[in-house]
């Protein structure tokens, strides 16, 4: 049996070259579904591994109450205060805490290519907020100088959007802003400008901060932090960790996306199965002759189904690769920008992961088996004789 | 049996094979026509053709509030007929579901936005009554909301005087559109401004964004500039644009997405055109016998040739009509669903490129199987060579 299956299989794939165009539609089809599949979700990981780098456990965000968002959020200068006193936080080398207010803003930059502007986050910070993000270096030109409108940008922001190479200046709110230094940090941070938090404030004419970042201890300081915050009747503020604000972000693109995934897959294996039978039945037609003089002279009718199976599966993992590779190629690493949770820009970049190309296989063998089967029956119970004499 | 019959007769044939393969190319449309839609909107600059609203924003960005003291310049401008303002509240229903209420003026907004339709004694009464507000037709239907009642919302950005963001508004009318198109976008909350300034943490004067309604269409450019111009080295830098301008950048706001999204659908697209050549040229191998029998009958290779042309043309064009077709009505759709933020439509420039793509799909897909068929000789077809 299992050389019978051999043989046929091979005496099946060696004729494969006559037959080149109906073969390779099977793998142009596959490899157009597993390409489209892995390079929708390569779009949601990325964007999902970005914000996931940027959110750590150990660092807890305050916000006014009910705002969502950082854009939402509004916190006087005493709250700002009496919030970095809470317990739990760690101490800085000056033996203050090390917590940093934020304010942010938003600002229009136009996209390279783009006509209309697009939404990007322009962060007050102080000093505190470097050491509470470790992970941020500015790797060209400088720091900007505190009490001067100067800008530095992240490197998501650099390379997608005009208008902020170091020495272009940017005008906000009537006056002209230098650019003076590019930080990178690998994640979300990137997508924003910062400045100092006092020229901020007074160019946007805002009083206080919008968050309140704080290095805790150890991410189990976070309940007593928390329960001390809420507690104070001082001030009214919402307390989560960095990673689950962040992570709460990307659950409605990872569901649009994976909708959108969904409904474009599945049109699209149904046309790549349609060209799969298709083609595998012109196969068992054009072979029909071989296949009945095997069966006449003792083959199985077993051996029968399995080569013709095995023929499409391999024709299909063929295309699936063909595919995953395209996606890598085409899109891993690729940049781009969308729409996060404060209304404004994040750059992320594709992120082809290995799962995605696993699960982008298992779809094109499970087209390959279905687009194998009935042809391959066919095949196995066309009568002997009638096969013969035809053709 | 004239020529087209014996075209449409060999369609039918295989029916089931025809049948899929329609449904392919159909989809293929289906999915061409939306897409091009889409591009058409992207690729789009500023218009002022038509125009007859502006939107006055800061130039920073829109989420930064413009003071209300610009008020009596912007109405000064020779060629502005009513101005409104408008302040995002930030509204939150329940727990968690985020709505698109706006604080105005009522009888601004009355002028602003004559489609809006709704009794002369509830407009008196949203402008009469402090702590009042109107809803939409469709807002109103969604979450049971009834005239008179009162109606928690809270703010994910205003507080009020106590610290409190949960506020109470009475409900005193619902507005609908003037027409069917304005009937469906109506899914806005409006809130009395007077209340909302005195009674927000956040002190008064805020205005928002400006929406302007013009006197004449024409002179939507020149009145956009004159107010640009006018706040320019100012700390409220303004940007004006139409209305349908802003509610475009909105959508565009998505960014890259919008662009991969049409790669990726393109690749859709040319795959299920590689499917459908395929069956084509299939169906063309199969027959090869019976165009030889033709050709002994006397029909000239041309004819041949047409025959099979034809038969993909026909194919072609049947689905790929029905694709567009059905790509214009769900076009609309779209546009209504989305409330004018993604307002797409398979127009005249989309259906142009459509079937220019018609024309090159059924040469692309017939002409190599119909120049093989007509090629073909009579002795080798008939021996099966």
């Amino acid at each position: 049996m299992l050389k019978q299956t051999l043989l046929i299989t091979l005496l099946g794939l060696r004729s494969i070259p006559e037959r080149l165009g109906p073969s390779f539609v099977i793998i142009v089809g596959l490899a157009g579904v597993v390409a489209v599949f892995t390079a929708l979700l390569a779009m949601a990981a990325g964007f999902q591994s970005t914000l996931k780098a940027t959110g750590r456990a150990d660092v807890a965000l305050v916000l006014r109450g009910g705002s969502q968002a950082e854009l939402n959020s509004g916190l006087s200068r005493e709250q700002a205060a009496i919030i970095k006193e809470a317990p739990g936080v760690r101490g800085g080398g000056d033996g203050r805490p090390l917590a940093s207010a934020e304010m942010v803003v938003i600002a229009e930059l136009i996209k390279t290519g783009e006509k209309s502007g697009s939404n990007i986050t322009v962060r007050g910070i102080e000093p505190t907020a470097f050491a509470i993000r470790p992970q941020l270096q500015v790797v060209e030109g400088r720091q900007f100088q505190p009490g001067l409108r100067e800008l530095i940008v992240g490197r998501g922001v650099a390379q997608q959007f005009d208008g902020v190479r170091i020495g272009e200046t940017l005008r906000m709110r009537g006056s002209d802003w230098t650019v003076v230094g590019v930080f990178e940090s690998g994640d979300a941070n990137e997508s924003e400008l910062w400045a100092d938090v006092e020229v901020a404030q007074s160019t946007f004419n805002r009083q206080g901060f919008s968050a309140v970042r704080l290095q805790l201890d150890d991410p189990t300081a976070l309940p007593a932090l928390k329960d001390h915050l809420v507690a104070d009747p001082r001030v009214n503020v919402d307390v989560e960790s960095e990673e689950q604000y962040y992570s709460g972000q990307t659950e409605q693109f990872r569901k649009t996306i994976g909708a959108l995934a969904g409904v474009v897959t599945a049109i699209m294996a149904l046309g790549a199965m349609f060209a799969a039978l298709n083609t595998m039945y012109a196969a068992v037609g054009t072979r029909a002759r071989e296949i009945a003089t095997l069966r006449a002279i003792g083959f199985g009718g077993g051996p029968v189904v399995v080569s013709v199976m095995i023929e499409s599966l391999l024709l299909s993992i063929a295309g699936g690769l063909v595919g995953a590779l395209l996606a890598y190629l085409l899109f891993n690493n690729m940049a781009v920008s969308t729409l996060g949770a404060n209304f404004t820009q994040v750059v992320f970049r594709f992120a082809v992961t290995p799962e995605l190309v696993r699960n982008g296989l298992v779809i094109a063998v499970a087209i390959g088996m279905v687009g194998g089967f009935l042809p391959a029956l066919r095949a196995a119970r066309q009568p002997v004789t009638t096969a013969l004499r035809a053709a | 049996m004239t020529r087209t019959g014996f075209v449409l007769a060999n369609l039918t044939r295989r029916k089931t094979r025809t049948a899929l393969t329609l449904l392919s190319i159909l989809t293929a449309f289906l999915l061409f026509g939306l897409l091009q839609a889409v591009n058409v909107l992207f690729s789009a600059g500023a218009d002022f053709v038509g125009a007859t609203r502006l939107v006055t924003q800061a130039r920073v960005s829109f989420t930064q509030s413009l003071p209300m003291r610009l008020l009596p310049q912007i109405e000064s401008v020779p060629g502005v007929e009513d101005v409104m303002w408008q302040q995002w509240f930030g509204a939150v229903w329940q727990e968690n579901t985020q709505l698109i209420f706006l604080a105005v003026d009522p009888v601004r907004l009355r002028a602003v936005y004559p489609e809006y339709v709704m009794p002369d004694a509830q407009w008196k009464a949203f402008a009469e009554t402090r702590t009042s507000m109107i809803v939409g037709r469709n807002l109103a239907d969604q979450y049971g909301w009834k005239t008179g009642e009162k109606v928690p919302i809270s703010s994910n950005i205003f507080p009020q005087k106590d610290g409190s963001k949960n506020w109470i508004f009475d409900l005193v009318g619902i507005y609908d559109g003037k027409d069917a198109q304005w009937q469906r976008n109506t899914n806005v909350g409006w809130i009395n401004y007077d209340y909302f300034d005195e009674a927000n943490l956040f002190g008064r004067g805020a205005a928002g964004t400006y929406t302007i309604r013009l006197a004449n269409p024409d002179q939507a450019r020149q009145v956009a500039e004159t107010i640009d111009a006018m706040f320019e080295n100012s700390p409220d830098e303004t940007k004006t644009q139409t209305e349908k301008d802003f509610n475009i950048g909105f959508f565009k706001q998505i960014g890259d997405i919008g662009l991969i999204v049409r790669w990726i659908l393109f690749a859709v697209f040319f795959t299920l055109l590689l499917v459908v050549g395929n069956t084509i040229a299939q169906s063309v191998r199969e027959r090869i016998p019976e165009f030889a029998i033709l050709k002994t009958l006397g029909f000239s290779d041309a004819s041949v040739l047409g025959f099979v042309l034809a038969e993909a043309a026909a194919l072609c064009v049947i689905g790929g009509l029905l694709g567009l077709g059905l790509a214009t009505p769900l076009g609309i759709a779209i546009a209504d669903a989305t409330g004018g933020n993604l307002p797409i439509a398979v127009d005249h420039r989309v259906w142009l490129m459509g079937l220019a793509a018609i024309v090159l799909l059924s040469l692309a897909v017939g002409l190599l199987p119909a120049l093989r068929a007509g090629r073909l000789t009579i002795v080798d077809a008939l021996a099966g060579r």
